[in-house]
């Protein structure tokens, strides 16, 4: 469920929805981002059915990409993800 | 495409399945919840990467598909009333009834239209005022706030013409619910991506220590899935039980706050019927009652009061065991010969990200011979 | 001379024509004849046409005729890179060219609806007469019926065409062998992604234009180059996979192909991800497969590679003896799985 499909804001319209000109390789589609307050011109964002439902987070997608080059991880295999947290 | 194509990666692919299979020492079974991510694994062929002694099976994570017939029944009288413009996703248009489908009824002259935003159908109601727009509103968490904002949006613009046959189910109770049935073998949990970059996975915490299972919350990509496999089977491997989050480029633990307020503001839980399960408590959402302008039930009670519960599914369907997880697709006697795509006996058959439907689709069920030979045919 | 385009003359003298269709355009009178005139007629200018018999009349020399026919409802009628008009006259050339076949003419039949405007039609048949003079195919001969409001969706088009097969020319699934080699003539999806652009429901903004083309000409270049031809096939609705499919079953083949070799414009990439349609099942319009033996595949691309149509071309796979009729993918993680025909119609994929 949920296909969501990252893309890049090009332009925020001063309406209530606020919405924004969204690029997905190149075609654009207004997409809401009234979910996401903090995603500003520039960013990426993730869509689902003409929402932004999250900022993509560049940093945390570069650092996953290394990860999953390792072979071998050290300690519990997952420093650079949130958690894990013992229960 | 940027953060995409990435995560398509040959070559990472490879290493990570290596991980897999360095780190797999016993036999498992693990699930992952989301039909996006069961469309993946199929179209890549993502199972062909991994160990033999891993069993990967679907789990209830098509919304299309645990949509109770009793739903669709009404859905597809209030897309035969003449008055009606009845809005719907893709999807759901072949998903059968008690007697036939969306598609049926569209053929039959009902005004049924695909949309791709809850917007849109907003739109539809403000350019249509002699109209009534009534909107399937499906899917899980995910898309709960898209439609709540919908409502919020046709209530600020005063629309009277407007309303939402609201069909949302939630995914922890469901998991829940295969946890705690005494059938139950599946050992850990891929969670879905985007259901939890909308409400975070706090509550997967408790899911976790109370059924001792280890869950990590997993992207859609190809490299994503491998990526969440691999981390579970460590932690399955090493005795650890926790919840992790693979997908840290969309996913924090408090997931969308926005998103949920506005959720909260329109919708409540209450107890749904998942077809082919039965009834999960606290497992779908409905309209509140200060919304109830915007609720189809509400507003065409008189209108829905004919249509029945539902019948009986075709005893042949096996759909709530293929929903559990307790059943492969292929496993399934009426499976590519009673039950096809163009046939289907059930929704997972329907649904494009039913597990049935992806099984037939990419032809899971043949293997190609000489596959090893393929690739010197390739350049 | 000059490299314009060569100037289209129309006579000056304004027209008065009612705006939009009437049911009487379609009955046979006085207002049938005018638009047949004032319309068709002007529009798709030949000999043929100017003797306003029931039928043309063409001398040929002997021969194997090619004969084909389509018909057209796509909507909405107008769309980024063509029109219902000129994907009539290029769909049907294209029939004719996987065939083998040189195209000589097309027919036009129109069932038009009650209400149409006029001046829809008026850009319709212009942009027919447009396709159909710069592919060298005139349209000689047609039909015009109306019917009510509400029975149509404002213009449906029927296109035969007939063609003449070269002789020695012999273009046929039968003939595909394992062993050949499998190329494509360009990018995919484009057409079917251009449509969708402007559809209720799913539009969006992007410079996606319909491949809408005639390959006639590339065909008969291949055909005159020596290269060893087996089979040829255009791809519409359904995409690669069909057509592939298609060919399989016919010539009892196996088929195997690269998803990392297949071409497919960013953008189209964009659309097709966003709208969750996969780009190997999406309609093209003016893209073909061709088997040849492997020998001379090189001959082939560098043939198909000087048409601006074909310029993208390239090898994605075989034909094969094993799991016939299956065609097979492999993936872009070298997986491999079925290719197999889409059932019912592609719809967005959303939740």
């Amino acid at each position: 469920m949920c296909l969501s499909v990252p893309g890049k804001v090009m332009d925020i319209h001063a309406d209530g929805l606020r919405t924004a000109t969204v690029s997905f390789g190149g075609i654009t589609k207004d997409v809401s981002l009234v979910l996401v307050p903090e995603a500003d011109v520039g960013d990426y964002v993730i869509v689902h059915v003409g929402f932004a439902i999250s900022k993509l987070d560049e940093e945390a997608a570069r650092r996953t990409l290394e990860l999953m080059a390792q072979l071998e991880r050290g300690g519990n295999g997952s420093e650079g993800q949130e958690g894990p947290r013992p229960l | 495409m940027k953060y995409v194509d990435e995560f398509r990666d040959r070559t990472l692919a490879t290493t990570i399945a290596e991980r897999i299979a360095r780190t797999v020492r016993r036999p498992w079974m693990i699930m992952e919840v989301c039909g996006g991510q069961t469309h993946a694994i199929v179209r890549f062929g993502l199972d062909a990467l991994l160990p033999p002694s891993l069993t990967v099976v679907h789990g209830p994570g098509c919304p299309v598909c645990v949509t109770p017939i009793g739903l669709i029944d009404q859905a597809l009288h209030l897309a035969s009333l003449p008055r009606v413009i009845f809005c719907s996703f893709g999807d759901m248009l072949r998903v059968p009834g008690s007697r036939g489908d969306l598609f049926s009824v569209k053929a039959a002259g009902g005004d049924v239209r695909i949309v791709y935003s809850p917007l849109d159908a907003v739109t539809l109601a403000r350019d249509n005022p002699d109209r009534e727009v009534v909107c399937f509103a499906v899917g899980f968490e995910t898309t709960a706030p898209a439609w709540a904002m919908a409502v919020i949006h046709a209530k600020e613009l005063k629309l009277t013409n407007f309303s939402l046959l609201v069909a949302h189910v939630l995914v922890p109770p469901a998991m829940e619910a295969i946890l705690s049935s005494s059938q139950n073998r599946v050992q850990g949990f891929l969670a879905a991506g985007h259901v939890c970059t909308v409400v975070g996975y706090e509550d997967y915490e408790a899911l976790a220590a109370r059924y001792r299972v280890p869950i990590v919350v997993t992207g859609f990509e190809p490299l994503d899935i491998l990526e969440g496999i691999a981390l579970l089977v460590s932690q399955l491997e090493e005795g650890r039980i926790e919840v992790e989050n693979q997908y840290v480029r969309s996913v924090r633990r408090e997931g969308n706050q926005q998103a949920k307020s506005v959720v909260d503001e329109v919708f409540e839980v209450v107890p749904r019927i998942w077809r082919g399960i039965g009834e999960i408590a606290r497992s779908g959402l409905r309209l509140r009652t200060a919304y109830g302008d915007w609720d189809a039930t509400v507003r065409f009670h008189h209108d829905l009061a004919q249509v029945g519960h539902g019948s009986e599914e075709e005893s042949e369907c096996q759909s709530g065991l293929v929903l559990q997880g307790l059943m492969k697709p292929t496993d399934c006697p009426a499976f590519a010969t009673r039950c096809t795509t163009e046939n289907p006996l059930g929704a997972p058959m329907v649904s494009s990200e039913g597990a049935c439907a992806a099984y037939y689709r990419y032809r899971n069920h043949v293997r190609p011979e000489g596959v090893m030979r393929v690739s010197s045919f390739l350049r | 001379m000059s490299n314009h385009e060569s100037i289209e003359l129309t006579c000056p003298v304004p027209v008065v024509e009612q705006k939009t269709v009437q049911l009487a355009h379609g009955g046979g009178g006085r207002l049938m004849q005018e638009l047949i005139r004032d319309v068709f007629l002007r529009a798709f200018d030949n000999p043929a046409l100017a003797s306003l018999h029931d039928g043309a009349t063409l001398p040929i020399e002997k021969g194997t005729l090619a004969f084909t026919t389509d018909s057209y409802v796509v909507h909405p009628l107008f769309f980024p890179g063509g029109d219902i008009g000129s994907l009539a006259v290029h769909g049907t050339i294209n029939d004719l060219a996987m065939c083998g076949a040189n195209p000589l003419c097309l027919s036009a039949g129109f069932v038009l609806e009650e209400g149409l405007n006029m001046e829809t039609l008026r850009r319709v048949v212009e942009s027919m007469a447009k396709a159909a003079r710069a592919a060298g195919v005139p349209i000689v001969t047609g039909d015009t019926k109306v019917v009510d409001r509400g029975k149509g969706d404002g213009i449906f088009i029927n296109t035969a065409g007939v063609g003449l097969v070269p002789s020695g020319v012999r273009v046929l699934p039968e003939l595909v062998m394992p062993g050949d080699a499998i190329l494509l003539s360009g990018d995919l999806g484009s057409h079917g992604v251009a449509v969708l652009s402007v559809r209720e429901g799913v539009a969006f903004n992007g410079n996606v234009e319909s491949d809408s083309a005639p390959l006639h000409r590339v065909v008969a270049d291949l055909l005159d180059s020596g290269v060893e031809v087996h089979c040829l096939r255009d791809l519409t609705r359904g995409g690669l996979a069909s057509a592939l499919n298609e060919i399989a079953v016919a010539a009892k083949t196996g088929m195997v192909i690269d998803e990392s070799i297949i071409p497919v414009h960013e953008t189209v990439r964009g659309a097709c991800e966003l709208l969750g349609l996969d780009p190997l099942y999406v309609a093209n319009e003016g893209r073909f497969v061709a088997m040849v033996p492997e020998s001379h595949v090189e001959a082939a691309l560098t043939v198909m590679r000087q048409h601006v149509v074909a310029s993208r071309a390239v090898r994605i796979g075989a034909v094969t003896v094993e799991n016939p009729p299956l065609v097979v993918l492999q993936t872009l993680l070298g997986t491999h799985r079925i290719l197999d025909l889409l059932s019912g119609e592609q719809l967005p994929r959303i939740c």
